[in-house]
């Protein structure tokens, strides 16, 4: 019987999409540097923010700025990174409640080691010194009151 | 509450109210989300077997014992009838066009590949259904439904096991088939024949 055959097969889309009034709002916010929530008829704020009640269906459209700081609801860590992953050190991943929102948003959390990491404790978020309007202007989250 | 589907997209007319501080700003209209994925490919005995036999520039085939149909590329089964299909057939290097696309844009990742170019369902004689391939050495107008065309390989000290050995496929100047008769038409032609629904 022949050897096993074996290949390398990369399947690669490098797709550009319309974002929309809302998200395109909530990208154009990280541009400039702040995040955007939305707020539902109930007052509710939903971060990220959807076009749509996720409940109702009604479109939504009040745009409201949260953050940047937040409590640490749920993570976990990662180590090592996948070699796709936008961060090429170990970190964590969390759900981010910002103040001023009512549902968590999911980043990463830049911190040296899982130890560093609890549920409920306070983050903040760090930002790249250059923007162009996507959610990796966002570099991720770092303990308050930490270096950002 | 629950979703009312009486309610219109009016979000999507484009009117936000934003906070002050972007009011003023460009706003962003779009955003790169590329996606790749990186298989380790590790193909089975039948996917195998075809590629195996790529390298000695034959084209393997597998047929189904339930009816007799000929797969090509051979993935083991007749999935019409969930039936292991054990014996591989080899198929000559001709066939015909069962159907093309003139693509006249780039494709991100294939520069070797000039604009514009012909990809086809090539439907080998001997096989009941197509695979795909290139069509070259033709004007790209001239390509149609039911040409007749064979296999352009590599220079032998090129071949690998794989179908990369097929460079493209180019008319061989022999009438067309009919194009009632030409591609999957042709299986539904031979099970009508034989008194079976296609």
């Amino acid at each position: 019987m022949a050897e096993r055959l074996r290949a390398d097969l990369v399947l690669e889309y490098p797709f550009t999409r319309t974002t929309g009034p809302v998200i395109g709002a909530f990208l154009t916010g990280l541009r400039e540097g702040i995040i955007l929530g939305i707020r539902r008829p109930d007052e509710t704020v939903l971060c990220p923010p959807t076009e749509y009640d996720p409940e109702s269906s009604v479109p939504l459209t009040d745009l409201v700025e949260v953050g940047p700081g937040g409590e640490l609801m749920s993570w976990t860590w990662v180590d090592p990174p996948r070699a796709q992953s936008p961060w090429d050190q170990p970190h964590g991943l969390g759900l981010i409640r910002l103040d001023g929102a009512d549902t968590p948003m999911v980043h990463g959390l830049l911190v040296d080691g899982p130890d560093q990491l609890s549920v409920g404790m306070r983050v903040t978020a760090r930002w790249r010194p250059e923007r162009e309007g996507h959610i990796a202007d966002l570099e991720g989250f770092v303990p308050e009151g930490a270096d950002q | 509450m629950s979703a009312d589907p009486s309610i219109s997209p009016a979000a999507l007319s484009g009117e936000v109210s934003l906070p002050e501080k972007l009011a003023d700003v460009e706003p962003v209209r779009s955003v790169r989300t590329p996606i790749r994925l990186e298989y380790d490919f590790i193909p089975g005995s039948a996917s195998s077997g075809y590629l195996n036999a790529f390298a000695d520039r034959k084209i393997l085939g597998q047929q189904s014992p339930v009816d007799g149909a000929v797969f090509v590329p051979p993935r083991g089964v007749d999935p019409r009838h969930g039936a292991a299909t054990p014996d591989y057939v080899e198929l000559p290097d001709t066939g015909h066009v069962g159907g093309f696309c003139v693509t006249r844009l780039p494709i991100p990742g294939r520069d070797d590949l000039e604009i514009p170019y012909v990809s086809a369902w090539i439907h080998l004689d001997g096989a009941d259904i197509g695979f795909l391939g290139l069509v070259a050495g033709i004007d790209t107008s001239e390509v149609r439904m039911g040409m007749r065309v064979r296999a352009v390989w590599k220079p032998d000290d090129e071949l690998g096991r794989t179908a990369e050995n097929i460079l493209y496929w180019e008319p061989t100047g022999e009438p067309d088939i009919p194009v009632t008769a030409a591609g999957t038409n042709a299986w539904h032609a031979k099970q009508a024949a034989a008194g079976e629904p296609g």
